[in-house]
């Protein structure tokens, strides 16, 4: 294979840009694998604790972006407790001590410190995109430090992160002149929203924050004004508190949008997110409330012909309110918009001939998560479970990627998942299934499964045990509310070393030696690093 | 191009394996279904999913007392045959998937009736006999609230500052917030008051003057 100079391989590599192509490419030979570690800039680590820091950087020593990602997606929803993990901080220590120049970093799901963000500020001179998403345990110190001691930084983004302070005096830390800041990403206070926008006017990016209580105040009139001069924003979200009629202020900016994120604004009503909506003729992807209702879906149907990227959010979610969002919505999304791939949605019902029809409409989905409020809830129509309906999608979806199940649900939809989709990745799985037959129809027909995500299903040791050469060839799972025991974790441990089976003994609820047991939190993982070293008392790594 | 699935050893169709029963082979069909015991209820807790459109034998067990942080075990008793209930959602842990930010603002919501409706919280003074409450919305600023307190529970509340709170008076005004700690009334700004206050509580004597000396 070495009938060419390193520099050519190198310079053909570069096409290669995906890092699943150039992981396949690091496999052909030794001087490929060589020269493509060599050559390699943007890396992805899909759980920080499968590898150690050292091993990255000895990998990669032209590293300049790095995503890494740490606690398992069900923390989201508070199933993991607070201190399980996920640190960055030896990371950018790592990476501070060693020569690699980063200029990115992209984290999701980590524990940041304010410490790790100054570390980070400090250590990295062409340091150019931050983009925190879901992180916890930084504050405006932190982000200070971001601000003022990076000096080329292009991209700010912090999506759903828990940071308590959400004032805005930190951004006065950003120099006069941020000709390089092209995305602004987070809930920016009214009063230095113009700031910005009178200091950066490229910005295509841009998050609003709060309160815009007001159509006569002044700063309102300050804010219409400055978004008139700020031609480029393609991408807007925020909207914590705004009244419905101080909505006009972006009205002159919505043809150019392509994303807009209304998903936290509680308090604009359906009408007025459809006045707003008819103006967006070029939306690839939207986030919106379920008060949108059916009738507010038809009108995105109709307008948002670009339409990629949907999530629909709920609005009530305790109450037994009025139906928000139900099948008829997100047939008539599937009818008028032929390019959606990515959908998130949460409805009251659903039935199977709706999502028989969704399926034929729209052969192209990527990821489609659709949560049903109520658990188990079989069609309320026919009063069947919806195995027929998810059969469907995923008969129909040939590239389907992603999927999350709810309602009611038996064996056979994993029947027909096992059997269908095979470029699947990543499933969920809630309240679903009759037998260890379900998970075991999942873990032995989808060839490209990498994580699998369980909770409150009849699995048991069995489901487990069967194939646990199955588990290294998959990022992760993880399994609550299940019937695995002690004792069958523990014989997973014992046969596959090379994965973490961590148990989360969170209410000390085990007692140690008693086998049948049954397991209330499990997550493993592939790893080569062996148990690690941050676990809390509650982790047990068995 | 034929799928099978493979169950290793097991021919499929054991229907055996997927009968009801009220325990699994193996384990005594103990009836402790306490707190602790964890393997007994496993048992009813199998029986019970398995049972969705079956027999009706065993589908009331006590499940929902078995599971001791339990998700919701009352979930899954659910099929054609039995009475549907709605689930009471608020039981189920990290149902339904969202964020918890999300569901934070949902509750404020809840708290604000819309532009016309007033935001009502309950104000309880302590040594007082019954609770009273407001409508934040009526005042536009810190100084109006106070001074309607004072009046409405005839006291006197002193001089804020930031350093010291309230000084000048045993009483301090605090109020709970939507992650459901006591705050100081008057530290942020008035706006952001209203829309995370959950309620009021005039507090007193050495508990107030502790607060103060902060």
């Amino acid at each position: 294979m070495n009938y060419f100079p390193d520099e050519v391989l190198e310079h053909v590599f570069d096409f290669v840009a995906s890092h699943r192509d150039r992981n396949a490419v690091s496999l052909v030979c030794r001087l490929w694998h060589r020269v493509e570690r060599l050559s390699r800039q943007r890396v992805f680590v899909g759980n920080c604790y499968a590898l150690s820091p050292e091993i990255l950087i000895a990998r990669f020593p032209g590293l300049k972006s790095l995503t890494l990602k740490g606690k398992p997606h069900f923390a989201d929803f508070n199933l993991v407790p607070h201190d399980w993990g996920g640190y960055v901080q030896p990371w950018i220590e790592a990476l501070s001590n060693s020569r690699i120049g980063l200029e990115e970093l992209r984290l999701k799901r980590m524990v940041v410190s304010d410490e790790s963000l100054e570390l980070l500020s400090r250590s990295f001179a062409n340091f150019k995109s931050l983009v925190l998403v879901s992180c916890e345990g930084f504050t405006t110190v932190g982000l200070a430090a971001i601000a003022a001691n990076c000096r080329f930084l292009r991209e700010l983004d912090l999506q759903e992160n828990e940071i308590d302070d959400h004032s805005g005096h930190w951004l006065s830390c950003f120099p006069d002149s941020c000709t390089s800041l092209i995305s602004l990403n987070f809930a920016l206070p009214l009063e230095t929203l113009q700031n910005i926008l009178m200091r950066a006017p490229q910005l295509v990016d841009l998050g609003t924050g709060s309160y815009i209580h007001d159509p006569d105040s002044e700063t309102y009139n300050k804010l219409k004004h400055t978004i008139l001069k700020c031609k480029s924003i393609r991408n807007l979200s925020g909207f914590l508190e705004v009244a419905p009629r101080c909505l006009p202020a972006i009205y002159p900016i919505c043809l150019n949008l392509t994303s807009l994120n209304l998903s936290y604004a509680a308090g604009i009503h359906g009408s007025e997110l459809v006045k707003l909506i008819r103006r967006c003729a070029k939306l690839q992807r939207l986030w919106i409330l379920d008060c949108i209702g059916d009738k507010g879906l038809e009108v995105v149907a109709s307008t948002c012909k670009e339409l990629q990227e949907l999530r629909v959010f709920p609005s009530d979610v305790l109450g037994v309110g009025h139906a928000a969002v139900t099948e008829n919505g997100l047939v008539a999304i599937s009818a008028g918009c032929p390019k959606l791939h990515s959908l998130l949605y949460f409805c009251q019902q659903m039935t199977n001939a709706a999502l028989i029809v969704v399926a034929k409409n729209c052969p192209n989905f990527i990821r489609f998560r659709l949560c049903i409020l109520e658990p188990t809830k079989p069609d309320p129509v026919t009063m069947q479970p919806l195995d027929d309906g998810f059969g469907a999608i995923v008969q129909s979806c040939k590239h389907l990627r992603r999927l999350s199940l709810s309602g009611l649900l038996t064996d056979r939809v994993f029947l027909y998942i096992g059997m269908y989709a095979e470029q699947l990745e990543m499933l969920s799985v809630a309240f679903a299934g009759d037998s260890d037959k379900g998970m075991l129809y999942v873990l032995n027909g989808c060839k490209k499964l990498r994580k699998l995500e369980i909770r409150d299903c009849p699995y048991g040791d069995k489901a487990l045990l069967t194939d646990v050469g199955k588990y290294e060839t998959m990022r992760s799972l993880w399994m609550s509310s299940c019937e695995v025991t002690l004792g069958g974790c523990k014989t997973l441990a014992k046969e596959m070393p090379r994965l973490n089976v961590e148990i989360i003994n969170e209410h000390d609820q085990m007692e140690i030696g008693s086998e049948e047991q049954r397991v209330e939190k499990m997550y493993l993982y592939r790893t080569l690093v062996g148990p690690r070293k941050d676990a809390p008392e509650f982790v047990w790594t068995l | 191009m034929e799928k099978s699935v493979n169950y290793g050893d097991h021919d499929d169709l054991n229907l055996e394996a997927t009968e009801l029963r009220l325990g699994l082979p193996g384990i005594s069909s103990s009836s402790d279904i306490g707190y602790e015991k964890q393997s007994s209820s496993a048992s009813t807790v199998v029986v019970v999913r398995n049972n969705k459109r079956a027999s009706p034998e065993g589908i009331m067990t006590q499940e929902s007392s078995t599971k001791s942080n339990s998700s919701v075990s009352d979930a899954r008793n659910v099929g054609p045959d039995s009475h549907h209930q709605p689930l009471a959602k608020a039981q189920v842990v990290g149902w339904p998937p969202i964020r918890s930010f999300r569901r934070n603002s949902f509750q404020q919501k809840k708290t604000d009736q819309g532009d016309g409706a007033g935001m009502y919280v309950k104000v309880s003074m302590d040594g007082a006999p019954y609770l009273r409450k407001v409508d934040l919305k009526v005042y536009k600023s810190y100084p109006e609230l106070l001074t309607a307190l004072e009046n409405m529970f005839k006291f006197t509340i002193g001089e804020y500052s930031e350093r010291e709170g309230y000084n000048g008076s045993e009483y301090a005004p605090t109020y709970e917030d939507k992650d459901g700690d006591w705050m100081l009334v008057g530290d942020v700004p008035w706006d952001m008051f209203i829309f995370s206050c959950k309620r009021l509580r005039i507090m007193k004597g050495s508990e107030a003057r502790g607060l103060g000396c902060l």
